[in-house]
């Protein structure tokens, strides 16, 4: 989960940002409607790529991990073959590292992704910066024929020129609104802020 | 934090941190292109006021592989010699704009003296006879790397305690994971109150082995002789040495480990030099990924709340 | 010039009393209450403040000649006089080192007209090299009375064996009076390469240490050549625990021993050396809770004579140097009666005796120092605020150099005026030039 109860809940000795808290307010799907629209989305892939050959899932850690292991069920189950599924951390790819800090994830892309149609997926779609750094980091490992991305939610406010292939819903958000997006469902709500200023004195 | 100057700073937490990213680099190393632009802008100055190839390469490599620019300073050529001050040269390569500063240095405590004088960040390769945490993080991770926990672990430390920055940092980091740590040395080779360090102390080896999960070696230098502290290295390597015969005392599930360069025939007889239970060229292969975490996290000064998500 | 201190207590031949005091030119004329005041006099408002005999400090680092870098005589008498001393027994490590009668000379007439008596003392070996006699006779004829190769102690026991003995002879030409051989006790092979004490801290550190026994072992030395030769021996900075012991058990026999303990060793342990700060260098090192307890009760029981500051100006770019590279020494002249006060459970009678009396007696200017405020004594007296507060800064000390270890301590006891001579060297906590 990317939107987690608690943001940077792991950069505790290194992190220097200040501690959220997700507020829900409104529920914008079940946990029936991410699962049909998963389903909806498997078969746009399907379609779209004539089929599942040489087709690889790589989810965007934290939050895109789920979600593509989710989709690589639903399009084994369509089709009944296996779908390789990957992760990639991509912090090391980011442009804004001295503003924001998490610990890093393993990246996990056992296969090749050369000549292969790779599935970025992920939960929320915003800025676009996660996924322009997921690009980066994709392309190190290889020329992939294509490179397609699949979201849960769109909330908007793109800062770069990317844009989903497979689009779960599309949410208008503000800014200011935060959106939680898991298997069990998509929340609207707010964070909170828990904690100000550096978790302790460097000297 | 802004620097990394001893492994008590870090705590258990910041140890399971470092080692949490450092599994993140070791899958980058492990990539077709090792790099990644991570620190790229970022200026880190390398400063060796003591030489130590091994460390400054394994140092830069790690900078180079998360896009860092790398600054060189070294004593020898610089102006040290010529009677500068320790801060007027530190002032000097911050003024040129560096993000980070790695410091070896022959006396103890000249990182923390650094640390007080400049913003970027310190990170300590190792000082005097005080502290080498970094080697202590890939040692940790080599063991660690192996599925071991650390709970009740018992490692033995063997040779120079004294004269070791290794030594310090070691037990440092091993007793606040949870490993039980005993020194093995003659006692001119175990600094006075040794047991202010908080491990045990042997001075039989032959006694220990059995009950060893993890021997480390330390390296034994020719001045000792000169300094009275032990007869002849031959002696200490009859004594303390791991021969083939004290070799076949360790368990098979061992762990045999040596910060390096190892002196052959002195520390350790040629013979078990390539036994399977050495980890010394993993230790050197993690030197660079666990170097990585260091310089990632150190580096990473979070502010605002990440809002893309 | 007359000057009415009044409203004051002072510590005279019968202890602290309530006591006004007239000085005119260089000596108090009288001492008690309701006293007839020339008109002329000027008044000195001491109420609530202390007045004593002005401090002697047998041991200070002057630096001139050779390192007016650091301090000058002008400025080290300045930081002297604003810590409430009237005399000042300068150490002869000086570049070059004071070890014959012209530099002897030369300290004296760069020392005229400052606001401290500066008095020379005068090394034992040529360049306290700890080979070759210096002239000890010449010497000590132009009244020099206190020899030390202080910084080094004096490594061959026969060298140092010759060295008491020709002592013992100068009293021919000092009329009686005592040549007094300060000891450095330091025996180098067991120190050398060490820059802290060798201790707990040390190991921690990882830092080479300097072991007690490199003091005490030089100590036992040198009693047992007093023992056999009758030379008077006093023991420059004590800081061990065995140290102060030892000297204890030499009194008891009845040997002419004297000792010093300095204000940092009673003050500060080595664990302030955690930091690496330079600062915190010095020699003898800051040593342990039990050495510092120890000196206390030896200052407390007389064990320890006297308090001396072992002033060691270095200029602040010197100690931006790593730990090991950095030179040993610290200030102390401005700061040690406060400390003195702040930290020694005493009372001010015995602070008087250790800071004032006992030093001036071994130094023999005791006709001019150290002695009760009473009619018919040189008017060298310290005015003191006992309780005003006031915090260290190295910056704001008259030294040319800032090492003071106490940076941003809060001490209590404040010198507000200081006489030399019946002249007025510090007023209202200001030197007067």
């Amino acid at each position: 989960m990317v939107d987690a109860e608690l943001r940077r809940p792991r950069a505790s000795r290194f992190g220097r940002g200040e501690m959220t808290r997700f507020v829900p307010h409104t529920t914008v799907l079940t946990a029936d409607d991410v699962a049909r629209a998963l389903k909806r989305m498997a078969h746009e892939i399907i379609e779209r790529n004539s089929g599942l050959d040489d087709l690889v899932l790589i989810g965007l850690e934290r939050g895109g991990v789920p979600i593509a292991q989710a989709l690589g069920e639903a399009l084994s189950s369509i089709e009944n073959v296996d779908v390789e599924v990957g992760s990639v951390d991509a912090s090391f790819h980011r442009d804004d590292i001295s503003t924001t800090h998490i610990l890093p994830e393993v990246t996990r892309i056992p296969f090749s992704v050369t000549d292969k149609h790779v599935v970025l997926c992920d939960d929320v779609l915003f800025t676009g910066r996660t996924v322009r750094a997921a690009l980066d980091a994709v392309t190190d490992f290889g020329r992939p024929k294509t490179i397609q991305l699949a979201v849960v939610v769109d909330r908007g406010h793109r800062e770069l020129p990317i844009r989903p292939d497979y689009i779960g819903k599309n949410l208008p958000t503000s800014r200011n609104e935060s959106v939680r997006v898991s298997l069990d469902g998509v929340e609207l709500g707010s964070r909170e802020v828990l904690e100000q200023g550096t978790r302790e004195s460097d000297q | 934090m802004k620097d990394l100057l001893t492994i008590a700073d870090l705590g258990a937490d910041g140890i399971h941190e470092i080692m949490h990213a450092a599994d993140s680099f070791a899958e980058v190393c492990q990539r077709p292109i090792p790099k990644v632009p991570a620190l790229r802008g970022k200026t880190i100055a390398s400063m060796f006021f003591e030489d130590s190839t091994r460390t400054r390469t394994s140092f830069e490599t790690a900078a180079k592989r998360l896009s860092a620019d790398v600054m060189n300073f070294s004593a020898s050529s610089s102006s040290v010699n010529k009677g500068e001050s320790l801060r007027d040269t530190v002032e000097t390569i911050e003024a040129m704009g560096v993000d980070a500063i790695i410091v070896r240095h022959r006396s103890s405590g000249a990182p923390q003296q650094i640390s007080r004088w400049a913003n970027a960040s310190v990170i300590n390769a190792g000082d005097g006879w005080h502290a080498h945490p970094t080697q202590s993080l890939l040692d940790v991770y080599t063991i660690r790397e192996e599925g071991r926990s650390f709970e009740g672990l018992r490692i033995a430390i063997v040779g120079d305690i004294s004269h070791s920055r290794v030594a310090r940092s070691n037990i440092e980091a091993f007793t606040l994971l949870g490993a039980e740590v005993t020194l093995v040395a003659p006692p001119t080779l175990l600094p006075p109150y040794v047991e202010t360090l908080g491990a045990k102390v042997s001075h039989d080896i032959d006694t220990v082995l059995a009950n060893t999960d993890v021997l480390y070696l330390l390296r034994m230098q020719n001045e000792r002789m000169d300094q009275a502290l032990v007869p002849s290295l031959g002696e200490y390597h009859r004594a303390f040495g791991l021969t083939p015969d004290r070799a076949r005392k360790l368990a098979d599930s061992a762990l045999i480990m040596h910060p390096g360069p190892m002196n052959r025939g002195i520390e350790i007889s040629p013979e078990v030099v390539d036994d399977p239970r050495v980890r010394v060229l993993n230790q050197v292969t993690n030197g660079v990924i666990v170097r990585m975490a260091v310089l990632y996290l150190v580096l990473s000064t979070a502010g605002a709340d990440r809002s893309d998500a | 010039m007359s000057f009415f201190i009044h409203g004051g207590s002072i510590v005279g031949p019968k202890g602290v009393e309530r006591a006004d005091v007239l000085v005119t030119g260089s000596s108090i004329v009288a001492v008690g209450l309701d006293l007839p005041v020339p008109n002329s006099a000027r008044h000195i408002d001491a109420s609530g403040q202390i007045v004593m005999p002005g401090l002697v400090d047998l041991h200070a680092h002057l630096r001139e000649p050779g390192n007016e870098e650091a301090e000058t005589i002008e400025t080290g008498a300045r930081g002297a006089a604003l810590g409430g001393y009237t005399a000042v027994i300068a150490m002869p490590n000086t570049d070059p080192t004071t070890d014959s009668p012209s530099i002897v000379r030369d300290v004296l007439a760069i020392a005229e007209g400052t606001l401290c008596e500066i008095v020379p003392s005068a090394a034992m070996t040529v360049g306290r090299e700890g080979t070759l006699l210096t002239p000890m006779g010449e010497l000590a004829a132009m009244g020099v009375r206190i020899f030390t190769d202080d910084g080094r102690g004096v490594q061959d026991p026969a060298l140092m064996r010759s060295i008491m003995e020709y002592a013992t002879g100068l009293e021919a030409i000092t009329g009686g009076a005592p040549v007094v051989l300060a000891q450095h006790c330091e025996v180098e092979a067991l120190s050398s390469g060490g820059h802290m004490h060798e201790g707990e801290w040390s190991t921690r550190l990882g830092m080479a240490g300097q072991p007690a026994e490199a003091e005490t072992l030089m100590m036992i030395r040198d009693i047992a050549l007093a023992r056999r030769t009758g030379a008077r021996i006093h023991f420059q900075h004590v800081s061990t625990a065995e140290g102060v012991e030892i000297i204890r058990a030499a009194k008891a026999e009845g040997l002419a021993i004297t000792a010093e303990a300095t204000t940092h060793h009673f003050t500060l342990t080595d664990a302030v050396c955690s930091s690496y700060n330079p600062v915190f260098k010095v020699h003898p090192p800051l040593r342990t809770d039990a050495d510092v307890a120890a000196l206390r009760l030896g200052l407390a029981d007389g064990t320890i004579d006297c308090i001396a500051t072992d002033h060691a100006p270095h200029e602040p770019h010197t100690k931006e140097f790593p730990f090991d590279q950095a030179p040993a020494g610290m200030l102390g002249l401005e700061s040690a009666l406060a400390l003195a006060l702040t930290e020694l459970d005493l009372p001010i009678e015995r602070i008087v005796e250790l800071m004032s009396t006992r030093p001036a007696e071994i130094a023999g200017i005791n006709d001019r120092h150290g002695n009760p405020v009473e009619t018919g004594q040189r008017a060298n007296l310290t005015i003191v605020d006992p309780n005003a507060e006031w915090t260290v800064a190295g910056a704001a000390m008259a030294s040319r150099s800032h090492n003071t270890p106490y940076e941003g301590r809060t001490v209590r006891g404040k010198v507000q005026y200081t006489f030399l001579e019946g002249e007025l060297t510090v007023e209202q906590g200001k030197a007067t030039r």
